[in-house]
């Protein structure tokens, strides 16, 4: 009798999960929304899309992902619409005709952030391509996030803009981690060392450590978060029409509203902009 | 740690979502493994000296890759996109099944080899043919087969590189303790990140238990 209990077994732990998984596959059709991990690690979407789902009985799957990545998985056809902050890689995408109305829904900006010892001697500062070039002449520790993400992309250009080759430091003081914001800002606070930084990332972040705010207030350093539908033409087989749904909402004034009221420990973290694009 | 994880209001779904993905795919994995394991044991044919080393170096499958390539497969531009599975636990599923089927088929292969050199003959003199022997030696052997289930079970609970890309650790529907942990890591909640941690850890001992308290004492 005992021989046949452990195919006996093995049969029911087949049949229990396979059982408990299946409606969870065959629940209501749902959209995936490509987006990135600012927006969704600092808990914005967690928080605004239980209202718009209420609303539309619409289900929203998010992907959290860099602004790169993300983009690619629309590529694809395995997103449905896209959240990003990336002007330039946007338009490339918008240009290559996979993407159609795009729309700004809000902003905030990105922040340097850096050791409180401030080797390179920048804090205080509002120019982020002065401190950029501070801390490369000081060879002050700079964690990069080396992901193709929309921070990832601002920071390349914010060392073009400087005039520097940050690989020159390879090896030495420019660290390419090739991850997200988090481990970004875990590394940076355990080395430590200077980064760039969404604020809405930061201030929901909690392992700070040593770091704060060295560089805010630059006009370079404003950070835009565009949605963009996929086009028809391209995308026939995407959820459009559930899509659009949301990519209206998110511009309404409930979607913009619900965005604004959106806080983490008091402090607004996103500007709805929908209204008046930045 | 452990409380912070026991109040996050998720921790119940994320737990049965990861049994659930874990339990399915090593059962996949041993409904196949399992057999084909005791079979390559028993049967010589051309080219299964090839699929047993092949097992075994499989062994050391990269999650990542598994993940990739799947996803390469399942993506809605890819040969298998019309089936919808990108980013569901079904996808889950399949890639911890691939990765598990390479651990329960060598360790079973391992342990059937054994007990086929001792009691082969035996077996064969009492009048069981070779398709017999297959249930018989998995039978006989029962303690090391649930080893390399076990194996395979400890392979699909703790891994996170595979199911992350094939499932997108999407909240409240692909999301598992491990793609939770990396989630909390990220947003730098270490106390949380490690109370899942011992959660999951307390989860897999649980599961090994029953799992051995089930099959008994060996009666040979």
């Amino acid at each position: 009798m005992r021989r046949f209990l452990l195919p006996a077994a093995l049969v029911l732990a087949a049949i229990l999960p396979a059982a408990s998984v299946a409606p969870a596959a065959a629940q209501q059709a749902a959209i995936t929304l490509a987006s990135t991990t600012s927006v969704d690690n600092s808990g914005l979407l967690g928080a605004i899309l239980p209202q718009f789902t209420k609303e539309s009985s619409v289900s929203v799957h998010v992907l959290a992902l860099g602004t790169g990545q993300a983009l690619d998985v629309a590529r694809r056809g395995d997103a449905d619409l896209v959240l990003v902050h990336d002007p330039e890689a946007e338009e490339k995408f918008i240009a290559e005709g996979h993407g159609v109305n795009r729309h700004q829904i809000a902003w905030n900006d990105f922040i340097v952030v850096g050791p409180e010892a401030d080797p390179a001697h920048v804090k205080g500062g509002h120019d982020a391509a002065a401190a950029f070039t501070a801390i490369a002449k000081s060879a002050a520790p700079f964690v990069s996030r080396g992901d193709r993400s929309g921070t990832n992309a601002l920071e390349l250009r914010l060392w073009r803009a400087a005039g520097i080759d940050p690989k020159s430091g390879a090896g030495s003081w420019y660290r390419d981690i090739g991850g997200g914001m988090g481990q970004a800002l875990n590394a940076a606070a355990a080395m430590p060392a200077y980064t760039l930084s969404d604020r809405g990332t930061w201030l929901s972040f909690k392992n700070k450590g040593p770091l704060l705010v060295t560089i805010e207030g630059d006009p370079h350093l404003i950070n835009r978060y565009d949605v963009i539908e996929l086009d028809p033409k391209k995308h026939a087989g995407a959820r459009l029409d559930a899509a659009h749904r949301l990519a209206a909402w998110l511009v309404s004034p409930e979607g913009q509203a619900a965005i604004g009221a959106f806080r983490v420990d008091g402090e607004a973290l996103f500007q709805p902009s929908a209204a008046s694009p930045r | 740690m452990l409380s912070a994880a026991f109040a996050s209001p998720d921790l119940w779904p994320i737990i049965c979502l990861s049994l659930s993905v874990s339990l399915s795919a090593t059962t996949m994995a041993a409904l196949i493994g399992l057999p084909l394991g005791a079979a390559l044991a028993i049967w010589r044919f051309p080219g299964s000296r090839v699929v047993v080393i092949g097992a075994n170096a499989l062994l050391g499958l990269p999650p990542a890759v598994v993940g990739l390539a799947l996803y390469v497969l399942l993506s809605h531009s890819g040969p298998l996109g019309a089936l919808g599975l990108l980013f569901t636990p079904a996808a889950m599923v399949l890639a911890q099944a691939v990765l598990a089927l390479p651990i329960i088929t060598a360790l079973t292969h391992r342990a059937a080899e054994d007990l086929w050199a001792a009691y082969g003959d035996a077996l064969m003199d009492l009048g069981a043919n070779r398709w017999r022997a297959v249930p018989a030696l998995i039978a006989m052997g029962r303690l090391s087969m649930l080893t390399a289930v076990m194996a395979g079970f400890g392979r699909t609970i703790s891994e996170v590189g595979a199911i992350l890309v094939v499932g997108g650790n999407i909240a409240g529907y692909t999301r598992t303790m491990t793609t939770a942990i990396v989630l909390e890591t990220s947003r730098g909640d270490l106390p949380l990140a490690l109370g899942l941690g011992l959660v999951l850890i307390g989860l897999t001992v649980m599961v090994s238990a029953a799992a051995f308290a089930f099959a008994g004492r060996p009666t040979w």
